[in-house]
Parts: C-alpha cells; sequence; structure tokens
C-alpha cells in the first residue's frame, strides 16, 4: 500500500517537474556535407539559456546529417515522441523547407537560422509557423552589387558551388546583374569536395570580365579565389558571406588579400562603432563560444540570435498557457510574431504577421576586405 | 567557348595531377579487391586522413587521428586474446607480437603530444603522418574482414561501406567539419613554353610514377610480392602452397593504405581537403579500376588518367555537369566490358 502511494507520489513529481520544462527540440546538421555550417551551430545550442522564466529549458538535439529526410524524420520524431514547444531548424535551406509542413501540421513554431527568404515567403497558412534568423541572401548580394556599381563593373564572371547555398547566390546575382545592367559573361560551377577548380579559373579569366564573384558556403569559397590568383586574374573578386570568416584569410594568405566580402560583423567587431547596439550582443556571444569551443564562426551567430528570439517570446507566451500544450505553441508562435526591435549579434528584429524575417536592412551585413592579412571594414 | 593549345595545356596538366593521384586509388582499389575480393569503399578516407594529419601537424597541433590507431590496437590485442585463449588458429599470434602491436600507437603518441610538430621538417611530418595511419589498414582488415574472409562478395562489400561511413564519422569527429591545406613541398615553379608548371604538380605526378615503379618491382621480384600476386590469381591455390591469406589480406591492406594516405600528403598543398573529401577522390579512382574491368594494372592507371583529364575538360566545357560526365563514363566501359568478355572472375 505504502509502496503504491510512494510511486504515485513520484510519478506525480515526474509529471510536475516534466510539466515545469519547456522543451526545444534542435534538427542540427553537424555532421554530413553542411557540417561546417552545422557544428558551430549545434555547440550554439549548449550556449543558450537553460532557464527562462522560471521554467528550465531541455533542448533535444537530433543530427540529420544534411539529409531532407532525415531531418523530416527527426522532426516528426521531436514533435511526436518529445512534444516539443518549439523546433530550432539549424540545417539546410533544403531540410528547413521540407520541415515546415510537419512544424506546421502540429502547431509547433519553428525558427530558422537560414539566409534563404524562401523559407518565410511567400506567407501562407503553413509558413506561418516559421521564422528566420540572419540576413538574407538577397539583401547581402544587393550590397555587393552597389559597390560594383560604384566601382564601375560592367562585366561580372560568376562562379558558385552546386548545392542550394550556391543554386540561390546564382538567382541572385542574376536578378540584380539584369537589374543594375551588369553583363555576366561567365558562369560556372564546382562542387565543395571538389580537387580542382583550375577549369573554371580558365574560364572565367578568359571571358575577362571586370569583377568575378564566388558564392560558396565556408572553406570551399577559396579554391576558386586561390585558381584564380593563380591563373593570374587582376580583377576585383567579390566573396558572399560564407567566405567571413577567419579560416578564409589565414589559408588563403597573399592570394585573398583585397578580396571584397559581405558578411556578419563578427570579422570586424573592433572597428564596429559601439552605438551599434548589435556589437555588444556579438561580443558576448564570441566570448563565450570562443571560451568553450575555441574559434567562433558567424554561422554560429545566426543559432545564437534564432534562440534569443526564442527566450524573448517565452514569458508572453508563459502567461498564456502551460508549456508543453498546444495553447503554449500558438502563444509562443504568436509572441515570436510579436517581436520588437529585439537586438540580436546580426541586427535588429522586428517581426510582423507578413514578414517572418524581421531583420532591418541596414544592420544586416558589413562590406569587408582583407588588408596585410587582416580582416578590415570595407569603404 | 573555343579552346586554344595553351588552355588545353593547362587543362591537361590538370587533369594528368588528378589523374596520378586517381591512378594510385585505382592501383590500390585493384590490389585489396583481387586478393580479398573486398572492394576498398573506404580507400578515400585514408586521403582525407593523410592530408588532414599532415595539416594538423603542420598546424602544431597534436594529431588525435593517433586516438583511432590506440582503439584500434587495443580492439585487435583483444581480439588475438580471444584467439589465443581458444587456440583455433594456433601459432599465429604471439604473446610478445601482441605486446609491441598494443604499445606502438601510445610511444607514437607520446612523441607526437611532446614535439613540436610544426617545427619539423616536412619529410619528417610525413614520416609520422605515414606511422600514424599505414598500420590501420592491416587492423581494420584483421578486425573486420579477417573474421568474414570467405564470406560471399556482397557481405564483404556491405562490411567496407559499414568501415567507410563510420570512418567518415570518426574524421569529422577528430578533425573537425573545416577543410584544411598543407605548405607545398618547395615553391619553385618552371616555364615550359607558354605553361607554367608548379613544383608541387611535379612532385605529384613524379610520386606517383615513383610508386608504380616501385610496386611492379615489389611484384615481380620480391616473394612478399610474387605471393600476394599468387593470391590475386587464384586464392586457394596459392593457399596450397602455404601463403596464408591472413598474410595477403594484411599485406594488401597495408599498400593500400600507404598508396591512400601517401595520395592525401601528395594533393593536400594543391587543394584543401575536408573531413568528406575522400569518398568522391576514391570514386573516381574506383571508376579508372572499372576501365580496367578490376584486374588489370596497367588499364586501371590508364583508365584513372583518362578520368582526370576528361574531368578537366568537362569542367572547361560544361562545369555543371562535371560529376556527370565523368561517373557516366562507367557505363559505356561496362558494356564493352561485359560484351567483350564472358567471365572476369571464378567467383564462388
Amino acid at each position: 500500500m505504502l509502496k503504491k502511494a510512494l510511486f504515485a507520489l513520484a510519478a506525480a513529481a515526474l509529471v510536475t517537474s516534466a510539466a515545469a520544462q519547456i522543451k526545444v527540440g534542435v534538427v542540427s546538421s553537424a555532421t554530413g556535407p553542411a557540417a561546417a555550417i552545422g557544428v558551430p551551430q549545434k555547440n550554439t545550442v549548449s550556449l543558450l539559456p537553460k532557464i527562462i522564466a522560471g521554467y528550465t529549458v531541455d533542448y533535444q538535439i537530433l543530427v540529420d546529417g544534411g539529409d531532407p529526410t532525415a531531418a523530416v524524420s527527426a522532426t516528426k520524431k521531436l514533435i511526436g515522441e518529445q512534444q516539443v514547444d518549439v523546433i530550432f531548424a539549424n540545417t539546410t535551406v533544403p531540410n528547413t523547407i521540407a520541415m515546415i509542413p510537419f512544424a506546421a501540421d502540429s502547431g509547433t513554431p519553428m525558427i530558422a537560422p537560414v539566409g534563404s527568404m524562401l523559407v518565410v515567403a511567400p506567407m501562407n497558412a503553413q509558413k506561418k509557423w516559421a521564422f528566420k534568423t540572419t540576413q538574407n541572401d538577397d539583401v547581402a548580394a544587393e550590397i555587393l552589387f552597389a559597390h560594383m556599381v560604384k566601382q564601375g563593373v560592367k562585366t561580372l564572371g560568376v562562379i558558385t558551388t552546386s548545392d542550394p547555398y550556391g543554386g540561390n547566390w546564382e538567382k541572385e546575382a542574376q536578378r540584380l546583374a539584369q537589374q543594375q545592367g551588369v553583363r555576366i559573361v561567365a558562369n560556372e560551377k564546382f562542387n565543395r569536395v571538389d580537387t580542382s577548380v583550375t577549369a573554371q579559373a580558365l574560364k572565367l579569366v578568359a571571358a575577362k570580365p571586370d569583377a568575378v564573384l564566388i558564392a560558396a558556403p565556408g572553406a570551399p569559397s577559396l579554391l576558386p579565389h586561390v585558381a584564380l590568383a593563380d591563373r593570374g586574374y587582376r580583377g576585383q573578386i567579390y566573396q558572399s558571406h560564407g567566405a567571413a570568416m577567419d579560416l578564409f584569410r589565414k589559408q588563403g594568405g597573399r592570394k585573398v588579400e583585397g578580396a571584397i566580402v559581405v558578411g556578419s560583423m563578427m570579422m570586424v567587431l573592433a572597428e564596429i562603432p559601439d552605438s551599434n547596439p548589435s556589437k555588444k550582443v556579438m561580443r558576448e556571444y564570441v566570448t563565450a563560444y570562443e571560451k568553450a569551443f575555441g574559434e567562433a564562426s558567424p554561422f554560429g551567430s545566426q543559432a545564437y540570435d534564432a534562440g534569443l528570439l526564442f527566450a524573448n517570446a517565452v514569458p508572453a507566451a508563459a502567461q498564456k498557457a502551460k508549456p508543453g500544450t498546444p495553447e503554449f505553441r500558438a502563444a509562443l508562435r504568436d509572441a515570436l510574431e510579436a517581436t520588437r526591435d529585439l537586438v540580436g549579434t546580426q541586427g535588429r528584429y522586428t517581426m510582423s504577421p507578413q514578414d517572418h524575417s524581421g531583420m532591418d536592412r541596414k544592420g544586416a551585413a558589413e562590406l569587408m576586405t582583407i588588408r596585410n592579412g587582416q580582416w578590415t571594414r570595407a569603404r | 567557348m573555343d579552346i586554344d593549345l595553351p588552355i588545353a595545356l593547362i587543362l591537361g596538366q590538370d587533369g594528368i595531377i588528378n589523374g596520378a593521384i586517381y591512378a594510385l586509388l585505382a592501383l590500390a582499389i585493384l590490389l585489396v579487391f583481387t586478393v580479398t575480393r573486398v572492394l576498398m569503399i573506404p580507400q578515400g578516407e585514408f586521403v582525407a586522413f593523410g592530408a588532414l594529419t599532415m595539416a594538423a601537424l603542420q598546424a602544431g597541433q597534436p594529431a588525435r587521428l593517433v586516438w583511432l590507431l590506440a582503439a584500434l590496437a587495443v580492439a585487435e590485442a583483444i581480439a588475438d586474446l580471444i584467439v589465443l585463449r581458444t587456440r583455433r588458429q594456433g601459432a599465429q599470434v604471439t604473446f610478445s607480437a601482441l605486446l609491441v602491436k598494443l604499445a606502438y600507437p601510445f610511444v607514437l603518441a607520446a612523441l607526437l603530444y611532446n614535439l613540436p610538430t610544426a617545427t619539423l621538417p616536412m619529410p619528417v611530418q610525413a614520416m609520422f603522418t605515414l606511422a600514424i595511419i599505414v598500420p590501420m589498414g592491416p587492423q581494420i582488415y584483421r578486425l573486420f574482414f579477417q573474421p568474414i574472409a570467405s564470406a560471399p562478395s556482397l557481405i564483404l562489400l556491405i562490411a567496407a561501406i559499414a568501415v567507410d561511413v563510420s570512418l567518415v564519422g570518426v574524421s569529422l569527429f577528430v578533425f573537425g567539419p573545416e577543410s584544411a591545406s598543407t605548405a607545398p613541398f618547395s615553391e619553385a615553379s618552371f616555364e615550359f613554353g607558354s605553361v607554367n608548371v608548379s613544383s608541387q604538380a611535379l612532385w605529384v605526378v613524379g610520386s606517383a610514377l615513383a610508386l608504380i615503379v616501385a610496386l611492379w618491382l615489389f611484384f615481380s621480384h620480391t616473394l612478399h610480392g610474387k605471393a600476394l600476386r599468387a593470391a590475386a590469381v587464384n586464392r586457394t591455390g596459392a593457399t596450397l602452397m602455404g601463403i596464408s591469406p591472413v598474410f595477403a589480406g594484411k599485406a594488401s591492406f597495408l599498400l593500400a593504405t600507404l598508396l591512400g594516405a601517401l595520395s592525401g600528403i601528395l594533393i593536400a598543398p594543391i587543394t584543401p581537403i575536408s573531413f568528406d573529401s575522400g569518398f568522391v577522390i576514391s570514386l573516381k579512382g574506383f571508376v579508372g579500376a572499372i576501365i580496367g574491368g578490376l584486374i588489370s594494372y596497367p588499364l586501371a592507371a590508364a583508365g584513372a588518367l583518362a578520368v582526370g583529364l576528361i574531368e578537366a575538360f568537362a569542367a572547361f566545357w560544361a562545369s555543371s555537369y562535371k560529376e556527370v560526365i565523368v561517373f557516366t563514363l562507367i557505363i559505356p566501359f561496362l558494356l564493352w566490358r561485359s560484351l567483350t568478355r564472358h567471365t572476369l572472375e571464378e567467383e564462388e
């Protein structure tokens, strides 16, 4: 009898402790082809707050290996078995898009630190549940093209990776080139694991463009850059935010000197004026990350912003309903949509029912260059 | 776009460099396949191991891969102890040999963690890289393939895929997600007419040729080499002649990891390598080996060289379809082979 009572008590204690907990499901691409993006984002999750508004927060990380099918089954598992209150899609754009219907069907809000607007636009009944951090690829591309026009670039060579990241940039480059009257004279592709891009570099050089735009996520962005330098290309080389990392500067050495890169302010933090409120948040993030894991990556800070958005929305949602219930998830979604002037590592977020990206355009990305082997702001 | 002579020469040079690496891998895959019937899917991982270990040593980081060697050595020692207890295979394992094998990775780790690896001369760094990676070949054979040596090819293939997937995971864990490249062996470059040839390119092609010659000498002039060849031609017959299949398996895996790690060391100064680069590189070596019908060494080497050249020119004409073109190559060759030859192998 006593045993039974104790058991019931223990079970009750378990239930209450579970109820006093907010569950966050993280789908991470920390293995597989997108690991360079996924690993810093997965590390960043461990820096996010463990207690919000009096609730302990439990982060459940499932790794999808970069595979959309695995991302979907991880999402189903997080929703069905773990009954998570929110999902962080720290994975690739195609995986994120594949996850949206499942998050929406179960009424679970989802935050994705990705650069593609496809995740939140055009707004519909399903994307109502999706939010994103991170400057958009189109904004970053516009900043680069504005610089090209200022420099009088008339012809452009483009080389991008054969993956969603490169594909999105290729599309943006074609759109902006037409808009700005820049002619694309060579459009080349390469693979992230290619051992040589000499052929593509030859073709780019032979087309004699005023400038070349390279878009590749992470270290592969070096490969065409070095190949162009080796083939004696003298024009200006532009890089997407995939190159905005310290590794690029260190491994590229003399050959990447003078490159114009659009990207996170992380690389040039010391030069950012203190009046920019994001500077303080970014500094906190970089310090915490470096203490725990070593060199920080801008990809990680995008996931950090997702955590900030979530933490900011919890108190309002917790007043309306208990975590673990559909009502709480709906309230959390509403609170995320009501985000006003939240300062993240990459800018200020203000969401609305139409705009689930919410990043202000001016703080979104910095134009930088490498001078004397160091990152510095470009003018 | 039109192709003119200087461009063709540069593309040809590029193709030959990559082709030389593919040729080494094709030979390794072929060797392992003919001796053990294992399709060496993990071949490319040793390329990544070689390149990334070299890069880690040059960056002054301890080569953490040595702990994989240690883990495999411990697993091997346990497996050997079980054999010693049951005495099923008799005198093959001795206690002292077991101790030496077990101590080796820890001595190596002690050296690597105490030496200033970044300032060592490059040949010493390369020796250390090989010292870490090459013993893994026989270890992997002993642990994963020796117990199922007489299983059908399909099971060996599945085991090879499993080993490959595990090694990629280990690679990500040990080296992290970012790619790395190493310093070139020397900075010099030479002008041949209108073409500028870097000394690293000569290193790659020269080393590949030297290795191929060395392999040929080994197989035609040494007893061990002849024994391996015999095992490749006819396993049962070789066993009857007193050639141990265990020896043949371990030796072929040793040579394969040696070729893989050397390819990695050679190619790392030319291109950044990441934890998952190896698979596609070895897949192209595999296409070369298929062109050789998985039976002829010279044809496999020539096929691999052709893959490198076609890849370079395909990347120039249609960079989006480069991989499609390279891997589609395999179809006409398979068709041609199956139409002109009736049996490639007296399998099972």
